[in-house]
């Protein structure tokens, strides 16, 4: 069969497999005791090694096998949770990530992973060494028997009843012949002390001498085990290998962990290639450029329809009205669709900082504890694939420079564990994404030092450069020297490139800092790049079109209404003072008309400020495409891109963030 | 090499076209499309020599004025007058000129690869001079023309 048709699907599913591993690792750590969690990274990895089984890869069907094992001495209780096993199976994940790669690039390569397996193997021994278990358990597999939930129940009953609960393994000589009868007999003599709960293989394995030469029971009876094996012992051919007792109280961990017991079992052992929890069952994997020309097409249907739209209008053909009303709603919903199909949850990102946060802070000896919020937020697919890196560089900034050691925090009276919160919501059209730390913050001052003695202020505007006008600096390039980093929280390296990266996006971002309480970084980024309903507005000659999520109303002003606060203008709209700003002079457009008798006031939001935008005309508010303007005219402050109308006409849209 | 470099080796296309009398040559691998003027929107804030953007079949294009950009005076509009679209590290780029004359080969021995130093202001936005008999063709260094970095710095 040829499996390289299977390769990318392989490499897809298996990527999702490493991040859950990765993910669930993590939550255990934290959480040892959870047990669901465990049971999914077994799954994840059992998965993982049947996929790479098929496909032929022996070095990761290797490596996730031997993971397997010390996993199921974690599940049996027999290894425990400790950072040092957790950082070996991080290891393994990343080892295994590193092989994928290669699988992509060039086929399996050799790769070094036998230290690893090495590491494994110690853990195994760790576990014998620590374990508890009785006289017999080294000749028991490692492996529990599964038990179902009226067994376990049977177990309990028998057990309050003052029975004993026996795990009996039997062995027979490997020349015996007639090996059914054996067991048989070995049935008959065990019912005569008590009843069987259940054996492995099963009855009807045993009855067609299905099995090797061994087979387990579990057993309920009163008699002590000494009697039981000397009746055992009587059958010709007939060894015990092992008997025990069973705590009845342990079962029940063990019968959650029965579920991926049986995926365990010869008969399924046949790998899937959809994951446990069979949810990528209804799902499609489809190539983003295919979705970015599907955006684009219905991205051209809407400039077409305005275009019909205003064909329409202007030779009043009614039914031709009618018949793109119609469509409008059609290309409505399929822009919507379209949209939605394109929306990503942003956990996507997030899922690697965890793992991240708690290699880095291992590394530099902090104590961080990390809370994501809003992993749910959906963003377009675009920016989802773009927000990472910047994303990485503030973490680890926090981490290095902003968290202070365990024992500089408890000097400074804070709580020993520092606190680092990544957290995306919604607000408007936007997605906001926040870093939040409570470390030592930035030094304002020595912002202000290195700002002047690297030239990016003279001596005289010292006096006047505010906080806020300063912090921007630490997003300008060439701000990170080595010197600022060890001196100031050194936020700022390589800052310049998160800044002009979430720029690209047209998104924008903010610092928040207060000396010894911590940073906060504000990133704000457009739900999506493609379709949004927008006002067009006319300034002189020029029409404009302003986001309508920005917009809270439009009313109009008469000239004689118009006041001035310390030359602001500003009118009084029910009460309120609110201050006008003309687009005409903010953008610099040529006056053209005289003034109207009745201007036009788009009223938007700026952060909690209101403010009305004098205009023209209100053109009308209609769907627009959002186009970029492209690399060369990227991060012009107050345009958020461009948008061509239904005449064919370019016409820029405005971010009201930056306008002014 | 960038895309935008010329090959020196053998024989090279050129795209000649006028801009204030002078005539400028771009390698033909790197125009796209010649148009005629379209309507140009213009973008606040931008470098005076970005006339703005226009419509270029669904995608928004900027248009570099290049009468501005190579600081030759202002520019009035004729029949004549075109936008060279060029695409500058695969990004489509307009530029607009007084006239797209012809496209000639030019045999690379006949390029000077170096601009004279002091001749011109513009120096260094020109890989070469290009002669023909009389004609001097003074061809384009579009990287450094549409040097997307400094032009970035500039708009911010």
């Amino acid at each position: 069969m040829d499996l390289s048709q299977y390769m990318d699907l392989f490499l897809a599913e298996a990527k999702e497999h490493l991040e859950s591993l990765n993910e669930n690792l993590l939550k255990l750590e934290e959480n040892p005791a959870d047990h669901e969690v465990l049971n999914e990274i077994f799954r994840s990895a059992h998965t993982l090694k049947g996929m790479a089984a098929t496909m032929g890869f022996e070095q990761i069907t290797e490596l996730t096998h031997e993971m397997e094992n010390a996993l199921t001495l974690l599940k049996e209780g027999k290894l425990y949770v400790t950072p040092e096993v957790i950082d070996v199976l991080l290891r393994c994940l990343d080892a295994l990530d590193v092989m994928m790669k290669d699988l992509r690039n060039s086929g399996e390569q050799p790769f070094p992973y036998q230290p690893l397996l090495g590491k494994l193997q110690d853990l195994s021994k760790l576990s014998w060494s620590k374990s508890d278990l009785p006289s017999h358990a080294e000749q028991l597999p490692p492996k529990p028997l599964e038990f179902n939930e009226y067994e376990i129940s049977v177990l309990k009953a028998a057990e309050n009843s003052k029975y004993r609960v026996y795990h009996i393994k039997i062995g027979l000589s490997p020349d015996t012949i007639m090996k059914s009868v054996r067991a048989f007999m070995v049935f008959r003599s065990l019912e005569e002390y008590g009843q069987i709960i259940k054996c492995q293989p099963p009855v009807q394995d045993l009855e067609e001498e299905q099995f090797e030469d061994s087979f387990e029971v579990v057993f309920v009876s009163q008699a002590p085990p000494e009697t039981i094996s000397q009746a055992l012992e009587k059958i010709a051919e007939v060894r015990v290998l092992a008997l025990q007792e069973l705590n009845t109280k342990k079962l029940e961990n063990q019968q959650i962990g029965s579920h991926q017991d049986k995926i365990e079992s010869p008969g399924n052992r046949a790998p899937s290639f959809s994951s446990g929890a069979g949810r990528t069952l209804r799902t499609v994997r489809v190539d983003i450029e295919r979705l970015d020309n599907l955006m684009n097409l219905v991205g051209e249907l809407v400039i077409n329809k305005t275009r019909l739209e205003q064909i329409g209008l202007t030779h009043r053909i009614t039914d031709l009205l009618e018949a793109i009303e119609q469509m409008g709603r059609l290309t409505t919903d399929l822009q919507s669709l379209v949209m939605k199909v394109r929306m990503v949850p942003i956990e996507q990102v997030f899922n690697r900082f965890p793992r991240m946060v708690r290699d880095l802070a291992r590394e530099m000896g902090k104590d961080v504890q990390f809370i994501m919020e809003g992993k749910e937020t959906e963003l377009d697919r675009t920016v989802i694939d773009e927000i990472g890196d910047p994303l990485v560089h503030l973490i680890r900034n926090a981490i290095d420079h902003g968290i202070e050691s365990p024992e500089e925090r408890v000097q400074a009276g804070k709580e020993k564990t520092a606190y680092l919160r990544l957290a995306a919501y919604h607000e408007g059209n936007n997605v906001i994404i926040e870093v939040e730390d409570d470390g030592r913050g930035i030094d304002i001052e020595k912002v202000r030092t290195q700002a002047i003695n690297k030239g990016f202020f003279t001596e005289k505007e010292r006096e006047y450069l505010d906080d806020n006008a300063l912090l921007k600096v630490i997003f300008q390039p060439g701000f990170s020297t080595a010197d600022v980093v060890t001196d100031i929280s050194g936020r700022g390296v390589g800052l310049d490139v998160v800044k002009s990266k979430i720029e690209s996006l047209n998104g924008s971002i903010e610092v928040e800092t207060k000396k010894k309480m911590g940073t906060k970084v504000k990133i704000s980024l457009p739900l999506t790049l493609a379709i949004i309903q927008a006002l067009l507005v006319s300034v002189g000659h020029e029409q404009y079109a302003i986001p309508l999520s920005s917009i809270d109303e439009t009313t109009f002003v008469l000239p004689e209404q118009i006041k001035t606060v310390q030359n602001q203008e500003v009118m009084v709209l029910r009460g309120i003072v609110l201050p006008l700003v003309r687009l005409q002079r903010v953008l610099e457009v040529s006056m053209t008309t005289s003034e109207n008798e009745e201007l036009y006031v788009v009223v938007v939001r700026k952060g909690e400020h209101r403010i009305g935008l004098v205009v023209d005309l209100l053109v009308g508010q209609q769907d627009i495409v959002i186009k970029s303007l492209g690399k060369l005219l990227t991060g012009i402050p107050g345009i958020a891109g461009a948008t061509i109308l239904g005449n064919g006409e370019v016409s820029l849209i405005l971010d009201v963030n930056t306008l002014f | 090499m960038s895309e935008g470099q010329v090959n020196f080796k053998d024989e090279i296309q050129l795209v000649v076209f006028s801009v204030e009398k002078e005539e400028y040559g771009l390698e033909i691998s790197q125009v796209q499309e010649i148009n005629r003027l379209l309507p140009i929107t213009r973008v606040p804030r931008a470098p005076a020599y970005i006339e703005g953007v226009i419509n270029l079949r669904g995608n928004v294009v900027p248009v570099v004025n290049l009468h501005s950009r190579l600081k030759l005076g202002m520019r009035t509009n004729t029949d004549r007058t075109r936008i060279v679209v060029v695409r500058a590290q695969g990004i489509p780029v307009g530029l607009i000129v007084d006239e797209v004359l012809e496209v000639l080969c030019l045999s690379s021995s006949a390029v000077e690869p170096h601009a004279m130093p002091g001749v011109t202001s513009n120096a260094g936005y020109l890989q070469g001079v290009g002669k023909i008999n009389e004609r001097l063709i003074l061809l384009l260094d579009l990287d450094s023309l549409l040097n997307l970095e400094e032009l970035g710095e500039m708009v911010s």
